[in-house]
């Protein structure tokens, strides 16, 4: 059969955010795969030289609007640590158990979109509204709903009172009743189980060289997690328990991520019942001493990992961001070799990609490989309609017609 | 027991039960107490250190001396962030975040707010 080349993207209605995508067909079945990525860059880590430290806990929260305490963890764990400072215990708990919040509700969200995949929509109206009971808590007790705003260089900003504390458990019971009912519905619906096994699968050996991290990796049975490997925060006294399934497939990595939940939910008891007490912080310098760090924190994704490096002033030199999608996006080639076109959107959500927190600057070469340098706007529009002319995406001829009309 | 329709019973249920969606705009939404909404200013306890217009991550605020030990302040809604960071730099308390969050209008200017020093009182005196 003849072989098609679909590009999806950047611009596509069924994608939640440019990125291109280009699929080589033969009839329904995928042969090739490739992701590039280039389209939403923001400039984030060029942007955080040129703020102070404390600016930059608000710049580096905005990466992503769903694992905001992630980034903004990592980042301070990575200042605190060349700035050598010793954040009180109870600080340690906060930020575990903020994090542990942030991941309920990202999987919870998670649970939603892939049942909206794959044809499931009940799935996405009860998952998300009760979604919105862990969405109260984190704006109750950071004062919003995203973008919490909590970290601070050398701890928290805001203390757990005790009616907060009453809110959280009688919230983690709710969601637990409700996890529990989610998990009974995904192990017990026949339609859910057989559109999800056997789809988009990726072998153990193949995680493990492509690298894979977080749920993608852990539904192929590969026990990696940070919170146990090298754990931060709190974790180390929390006694946590990776989760992992052996199913290699979409359907392993929603029973991983129901199974987080669960833990979750354990973990935020313990560390209510283990918090300790004393300060939320310690004074942080302005100026940070010469030195680098590199900091790894679990994100709902995967591992996230920053790398600051600074110079003295109240202005790091570098700062260098490696979000999980950008882990995760190769496995998605692996995982459509030999699958169906239809397969291709469960395919991608289930890795839970974020591609504008993992977007890097593509600069573009020439065919004599030299670089380009810089182009102006008006150039890089026309290479631009060059590149697609040359993959036979021809648009002149609409383009004249619909001139002619206006 | 593996089969198909698991959730009808609970969307049936449903059925009865009241929606869980709020009826906004037409019911208010109440905030929790440590909002971060809009900043409001009070004039008259500012000394004019600048530390929250020297510490804000967007460059939002600004103040400005209007007379003597009178400052005002602006504030650039749009480019506000909301993260409270000025807040916290402010030792004199001059600031606070509010529970406000309905700051969408449709003329831009309208997002520049300033906050005046009261300076009539001051040459009644
Ligand atoms: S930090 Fe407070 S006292 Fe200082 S200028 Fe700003 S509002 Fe005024
Ligand atoms: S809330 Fe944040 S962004 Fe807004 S004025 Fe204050 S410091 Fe600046």
């Amino acid at each position: 059969m003849r072989k098609v080349v679909i590009p999806i993207g950047p611009q596509h209605p069924a994608l939640k955010e440019p990125e291109s995508f280009s699929v080589t067909l033969s009839g329904e079945r995928i042969m090739a795969f490739s992701a590039r990525l280039g389209y939403n860059h923001r400039g984030i880590e060029k942007a955080c030289e040129e703020r102070t430290y404390l600016q930059d806990v608000y710049l580096i929260e905005r990466i992503c609007g769903i694992c905001s305490h992630t980034h903004s963890t990592c980042f301070v764990q990575a200042v605190e640590e060349i700035a050598g400072l010793q954040v009180p215990k109870r600080a340690l708990y906060i930020r575990s158990i903020i994090g542990e919040l942030e991941r309920i509700h990202s999987h919870l969200l998670w649970l939603g979109v892939a049942g909206h995949e794959v044809g499931f929509d009940t799935l996405l109206m009860y998952t998300w509204r009760d979604r919105e009971v862990v969405m109260d808590i984190l704006a109750e007790l950071t004062g919003n709903r995203v973008n919490y705003g909590i970290n601070l260089i050398g701890g928290v900003k805001r203390d757990l009172e005790k009616q907060h504390i009453t809110d959280i458990l009688k919230s983690v019971d709710i969601l637990e009743e409700r996890t529990k009912y989610y998990i009974q519905v995904c192990k017990e619906e026949s339609t859910l189980i057989q559109r999800l096994s056997g789809v988009g699968v990726l072998s153990h050996n193949d995680a493990l060289s492509l690298g894979a991290v977080g749920p993608t990796a852990r539904a192929s049975d590969v026990a990696r997690d940070t919170r146990a490997d090298d754990p931060y925060a709190a974790y180390d006294e929390l006694d946590f328990k990776i989760v992992t399934d052996d199913h290699n497939d979409v359907y392993g990595r929603t029973l991983v991520r129901l199974g987080e939940l669960m833990e979750s939910y354990r973990l935020i008891r313990t560390a209510i019942k283990n918090l300790p007490e004393g300060l939320i912080s310690v004074k942080a310098p302005r100026k940070i001493p010469v030195g680098e760090a590199f900091s790894r924190y679990e994100a709902p994704r995967g591992e996230d990992v920053h790398y600051v490096k600074s110079n003295g002033t109240d202005k790091p030199e570098r700062v260098k961001v490696r979000a999980p999608t950008l882990a995760n996006v190769q496995t998605v080639a692996k995982m459509l070799e030999d699958g169906q076109l239809a397969d291709l959107p469960i395919v991608i959500a289930a890795i839970d990609p974020c591609f504008s927190c993992t977007d890097r600057l593509i600069s573009v070469n020439s065919s004599k490989s030299e670089t380009l340098g810089s182009m102006k706007w008006e150039d890089l529009r026309l290479y631009g309609i060059e590149w697609h002319r040359s993959k036979g995406m021809d648009f002149s001829a609409i383009n004249k017609k619909l001139a002619e009309r206006l | 027991m593996i089969r198909p329709g698991k959730m009808l019973v609970q969307v049936l249920q449903s059925l009865f039960k009241k929606s869980a969606t709020s009826q906004y705009p037409f019911k208010k939404s109440e905030m929790p107490a440590h909002y971060r909404g809009k900043i409001n200013f009070h004039p008259e306890l500012c000394i004019g250190c600048k530390m929250c217009e020297r510490d804000c991550p967007s460059n939002a605020i600004k103040i400005v001396k209007v007379g003597d030990k009178k400052f005002e302040a602006q504030f650039d809604l749009a480019k506000c962030i909301y993260c409270a960071q000025c807040v916290d730099s402010c030792i004199k308390k001059a600031l606070e975040s509010t529970k406000e969050f309905e700051l969408a209008v449709l003329d831009k200017n309208k997002l520049k707010v300033t906050f005046c020093a009261d300076v009539k009182k001051d040459t009644d005196k």
